[in-house]
């Protein structure tokens, strides 16, 4: 067996197409626990306004005591933003490799594999581009029409424009197919499914995408029908 | 070998044929039967390790034998040369095998060894194969099996862990080997896996899609092949110090044929007519349940496994052109011919009577299916016995595969089955180190005649193809090379330059005649006239009629056939072409041994002679050699000209069969 | 049945191909789709035209020759099933049935629906193997292996070396075939001091020759006509991500 194996871990496992998808599997698996989280937390809305912004308050001040104001969250949001240049970075690598992969298409187009499966780039597209105008909406408050409203008020206010729901929904469902497919996918990769294990696996992932879109989705949902205010 | 080069003696056969000289194998050692292979091998001269990869060996073909040849004496250090017309050596047909292997382990304790492995395939063979050549079989088995473990190969197992086995071809004893239904397949991919294990470490040279198309013979030494690419449709020359031909049967002159579409003869053929004997090629052996053909369209005919006829029975209509759907056939008017005529057997007769006796309904008119050429077998008693579920363990996979095949569902309509060429026993002549009659010319697998006389055993072929491939020649090969290398030769020796203008010669001629009739239209005719005059039952009169027909088949194909394109590119219909054109003369020699030869034996029956109730006979006092026939067309006479190798009987005596 | 075939054409590698379209009146039910094309190329040659150029041999599912996309799917409608034992009862009278040669730069069309599947060898010259001489084995019998090890073994060793998975997969990826041989040698006892290297190895071999890389679409598993299951590839990459974090190597 001829073998010229790089001895870095690191350009080992960027060096191949498997080793991508390890990436993007651990930094899926970080966004997931975040997207967890953060949906927890939204739920925190129904609560009413002074438990939510309070809730938004104790981010910032957890561990102040250590990494001062905010640090916890800015750790948070760096591992998070290395996650994302990592994960997308290797997604569009895969995604060269498959385009050169098959330089001549078919005329015949076929339809193999789950809508989900086949989704997946351009619903991370969605889904990035979603990020973006979310933080520009509700973080930095910039596109926001009550950008000092505090967490709930820019919340509600955001909500109170139909078409920024229904995009926030549709994102959801985006996000959605993602996890269904990117759960199960990351585990596969991972090296943890098996024949008899893989139904199970993908109606878990399943599961978990469907709760995370209504988790997050019930809120534009509650705004629009006035139950949030 | 010096002796063929003297005149023929007497004309025979109605100046079908000349009588030339006896051969004799003189490579198996005086030994007793036991002692002659591990004498052989010790007495077989050895390479210096540091001079093997100054020799080359090519090596034709990619199956069992091929294949793993290539690959240990690549492993040896010798330089090779692989050459399969398919696209990766994975390809070979070794890989359609469906029964298993077999091998004197006697893991269960039943009675086996190798001495009775070594009994059953002489008896098998009815007493036509060589005891010396069967025997080193029988011994070699054990060491195969042990080897296709240790690569890997997923035998069935049992809970225990360990090697499951089970019984085969009528044999008493449990000792076939088995993967499933694709045994074949698995074996092949260990022998393949091996191969491009010295891909990759650089001893063996691949050529895929690489046809040979003539073998070179230089100062009487095989030492090297014409080949055409089928990419480019460059002639090439491939020069070596030993040739090795490991090629397959030649089932596929009969057109219709469980063999794979490409296997051909060409590369044996080219050998024959460059000087090495072909022995026995009327020897074929015809598979009793094969699905029939459906139309003039059929292209190949798919077996299917023997077992089948475990649990189903075979019928046919009592009435004689009876059209009506099998199930609306009552049971009175049905005719189990197989438990009427052998009660003692019944549905479990051996392959070639089964054969026949479905051949013989058929032509009494009795047959089921499109052109009557069928007759049912069929489940219904079984599933009434057992249950579908229990049918459906044991043969689903089965049933699958001819409902996929026929759109018709074996558990509400019975089966239609019918008798298909299978195997060839026939082949290349060679001495027990399997040296053709061109010094230097090697012949492993289906391509030789060695091992299994006139009908082989099931799980036979699998066993002697490796036995070849991994223990075998690379002993004797070595053997030869000892004396080389030989003195280089070059691309402008006159051998080389005749060869290569010959072949290209042949393919201008294929390209020029641009007539009106397709390649398969030959094919079809060929196939249909060597299957009615040399198929399951032979006659005198028939093979005549065969005989006369086939120069003119023959010249109106070379005047007549039709090819689209060129030379120098891909081009299927070419290729199929030259192999059609080796079909159109080995038939004729087919016909000439199947009518030289006046006894029944094997896989070889002739009406004139069987015995009052219908079954072969032999006749030992005559016929018990090998047939090794000398191409003789560009001889003086004109004629192919008989060598009898006589066979003796020293360990194993003859009997008559009977399964009545 | 009447059928109109539109089928890809292209004269050799470097020709421009496209999709030619011609009408069958007599084609039966109980022909095979090849058998459908025999009878086409021989109206063909008889014409004066090329015929149909397609690799095929066994035509009975198991060599792996055959290879064609029909109608989108690789090998056709029929799961489970190569081309070669697809029927023309699978098609309905008056169907137009598109024809289309395997799609990926790994395997370069050479004429019409015959592609170069060479990549699949030298996937397997990576370390697709045992590295056991011949007669170094020991006795068959002294290494057990549990029946189901072997059984699962067996069902990835059924793999044809087709490539309809990588024809099916979006990314154009060999990774079914490459984890089928990893899967059928890493279960059994005689493949385990190769199993990480092996991995790593034809991974490294699949990559280089351009094949995709693997987004668990499941196309793959969908079109195989072994029914290689998508679990194989679960299996490649544990074995691969065990010798990216130890660093196993075979040199």
């Amino acid at each position: 067996m001829v073998l010229t194996q790089q001895r870095n871990i690191v350009t080992r496992t960027w060096g191949s197409s498997v080793g991508k998808k390890f990436v993007m599997a651990v930094t899926g698996v970080i966004f997931l626990l975040y997207v967890i989280a953060h949906m927890i937390g939204n739920l925190k809305i129904f609560f009413g306004r002074e438990t939510f912004d309070a809730y938004s308050e104790h981010l910032r001040t957890l561990g102040a005591d250590i990494f001062g104001y905010s640090g916890v969250l800015w750790i948070i949001r760096v591992v998070l933003i290395a996650a994302v240049v990592l994960h997308m970075v290797a997604a569009f690598s895969l995604w060269y490799k498959a385009k050169r992969a098959r330089p001549v298409g078919y005329q015949h187009k076929g339809h193999q594999g789950s809508y989900a499966a086949r989704t997946m780039r351009w619903g991370g597209v969605i889904i990035a581009l979603f990020v973006i105008w979310h933080i520009l909406d509700l973080t930095t408050g910039t596109v926001n029409p009550d950008p000092a409203g505090g967490a709930y008020g820019k919340l509600v206010a955001s909500f109170d424009r139909p078409v920024v729901a229904i995009f926030y929904i549709v994102a959801m469902v985006a996000l959605s197919f993602h996890i269904s497919h990117g759960l199960w996918s990351g585990i596969q990769t991972l090296g943890g499914n098996s024949a008899v294990k893989q139904h199970a696996l993908k109606s878990f992932s399943i599961g978990v995408g469907v709760v995370v879109a209504v988790g997050f989705a019930i809120i534009p949902v509650s705004v629009m029908i006035g139950l949030v205010r | 070998m010096s002796e063929l080069q003297q005149e023929p003696t007497s004309v025979q056969g109605e100046g079908r044929w000349l009588l030339g000289d006896p051969i004799a194998d003189d490579r198996a050692p005086d030994s007793p039967v036991g002692d002659r292979w591990s004498d052989r091998k010790f007495s077989a001269r050895l390479v210096n390790p540091a001079n093997r990869r100054k020799m080359t060996a090519i090596i034709v073909g990619t199956g069992l034998a091929g294949g793993a040849a290539a690959a240990t004496l690549g492993e040896a250090g010798y330089h090779v040369k692989s050459f399969c017309f398919q696209d990766s050596p994975r390809r070979a047909h070794s890989i359609a095998a469906q029964g298993g292997i077999n091998a004197a382990k006697n893991y269960r304790n039943d009675g086996d060894s190798i001495h009775r492995l070594f009994y059953d395939t002489v008896k098998g063979g009815d007493f036509r194969s060589r005891e010396s050549n069967v025997h080193r079989l029988a011994e070699v088995s054990l060491n195969i099996i042990d080897q296709c473990v240790a690569q890997g190969v997923p035998f069935a197992r049992e809970y225990s862990g360990l090697l499951d086995t089970r019984s085969f071809g009528g044999t008493q004893v449990s000792r076939t080997f088995y993967a499933r239904g694709q045994t074949g397949q698995q074996l092949l991919i260990g022998a393949y896996s091996a191969l491009e294990r010295q891909i990759a470490a650089g001893t063996v040279e691949m050529h895929p899609r690489t046809e040979m198309l003539d073998l070179i013979v230089a100062d009487g030494r095989a030492r090297g092949i014409v080949t055409r690419s089928i990419l480019t449709g460059r002639i090439e020359t491939h020069l070596a110090d030993v040739v090795v031909l490991c090629t397959g049967g030649y089932g596929n002159v009969y057109y219709l044929s469980t063999n794979a579409k490409g296997s051909n003869v060409t590369a044996a053929w080219r050998a024959h007519k460059r000087g090495a004997l072909f022995a026995n090629p009327c020897y074929t052996q015809i598979h009793p349940t094969c699905i029939p053909v459906s139309g003039e369209y059929q292209s190949k005919l798919t077996l299917m496994s023997e077992s089948l006829r475990n649990d189903g029975r075979v019928w046919v209509p009592k009435e004689r052109g009876d059209s009506r759907p099998p199930n609306s056939i009552p049971e009175e008017e049905r005719d189990y011919y197989l438990e009427r005529q052998y009660p003692a057997f019944g549905n479990l007769v051996p392959r070639d009577i089964a054969s026949r006796a479905a051949k013989n309904m058929c032509d009494a008119e009795q047959g089921v299916g499109p052109g009557g050429l069928g007759v049912y077998l069929d489940f219904k008693d079984a599933i009434g016995r057992l249950g579908r579920h229990a049918v459906e363990a044991k043969y689903g996979n089965l049933f699958e595969m001819y409902q996929r095949i026929t759109g018709d569902d074996p558990y509400e309509v019975p089966m239609r089955i019918y008798p298909a060429i299978h195997y060839t026993m026939g082949g290349l002549w060679v001495d027990y180190d399997l040296r053709s009659t061109i010094p230097g010319l090697f012949v492993g697998g289906e391509a030789n005649f060695s091992d299994h006389g006139a009908n082989r055993l099931g799980a036979s072929a699998l066993m002697q193809g490796l036995a070849d491939g991994y223990f075998v020649l690379p002993t004797t090969v070595p053997n030869y090379l000892a004396d080389g290398p030989f003195d280089p030769i070059d691309e402008s020796h006159p051998a080389v330059v005749e060869a290569v203008e010959a072949t290209k010669g042949r393919i201008d001629k294929l390209l020029s005649a641009n007539g009106n009739r397709t390649v398969d239209s030959f094919h079809r005719e060929l196939g249909q006239l060597i299957w009615d005059q040399c198929g399951m039952a032979r006659s005198k009169e028939g093979l005549e009629k065969a005989l006369d027909r086939l120069p003119s088949l023959r010249e109106e194909f070379w005047r007549d056939v039709k090819i689209v394109g060129t030379g120098d590119g891909f081009n299927q219909s070419l290729e199929k072409a030259g192999r059609v054109a080796d079909f159109l003369e080995l038939g004729e020699l087919m016909c000439t041994d199947a009518l030289h030869r006046e006894e029944s034996c094997g896989g070889h029956f002739r009406v004139e002679h069987q015995t009052e109730d219908g079954e072969a006979q032999r006749d030992d006092e005559n016929f018990a050699y090998v047939a090794a026939w000398e191409y003789g067309a560009d001889k003086p006479g004109g004629k192919p000209i008989l060598h009898k190798e006589d066979l003796e009987f020293s360990y194993v005596h003859p009997s008559q069969r009977s399964y009545k | 049945m009447r059928i109109t075939l539109r089928v890809w054409r292209q004269k050799n590698a470097d020709a421009k191909g496209k999709m030619e379209k011609y009408k069958l009146d007599d084609v039966e039910e109980d022909m095979s789709f090849l058998e459908m094309l025999d009878v086409l190329n021989e109206k063909l040659v008889l014409a004066d035209e090329d015929p149909i150029s397609f690799d095929h041999d066994c035509r009975e599912g198991i060599c792996g020759s055959c290879a064609m996309v029909i109608n989108g799917t690789p090998h056709g409608p029929q799961k489970n099933t190569t081309t070669c034992q697809l029927h023309m009862r699978h098609f309905k009278d008056g169907d137009t049935i598109d024809v289309e040669p395997w799609r990926a730069r790994a395997f370069p069309v050479i004429k019409d629906l015959v592609t170069d599947r060479s990549a699949f060898d030298q996937i397997i010259q990576a370390g697709g193997y045992v590295s056991v001489n011949t007669g170094s084995a020991p006795e068959a019998h002294a290494t057990p292996v549990d029946k189901v090890s072997a059984d699962d073994a067996f069902d990835a060793a059924t793999c044809i070396g087709c490539g309809a998975c990588v024809a099916a997969c979006p990314n154009g990826s060999s990774m079914l075939f490459t984890s089928a041989k990893v899967t059928h040698l890493g279960l059994l006892p005689q493949g385990q001091p190769e199993r990480q290297t092996r991995a790593i190895s034809m991974l490294a071999k699949q990559d280089e020759l351009d094949f995709g890389g693997c987004t668990n679409v499941g196309a793959c598993a969908e079109v195989c006509p072994k029914g290689i299951p998508l679990a194989s590839i679960s299996r490649l990459n544990h074995d691969v991500l065990g010798a990216t974090l130890t660093g196993a190597r075979a040199d």
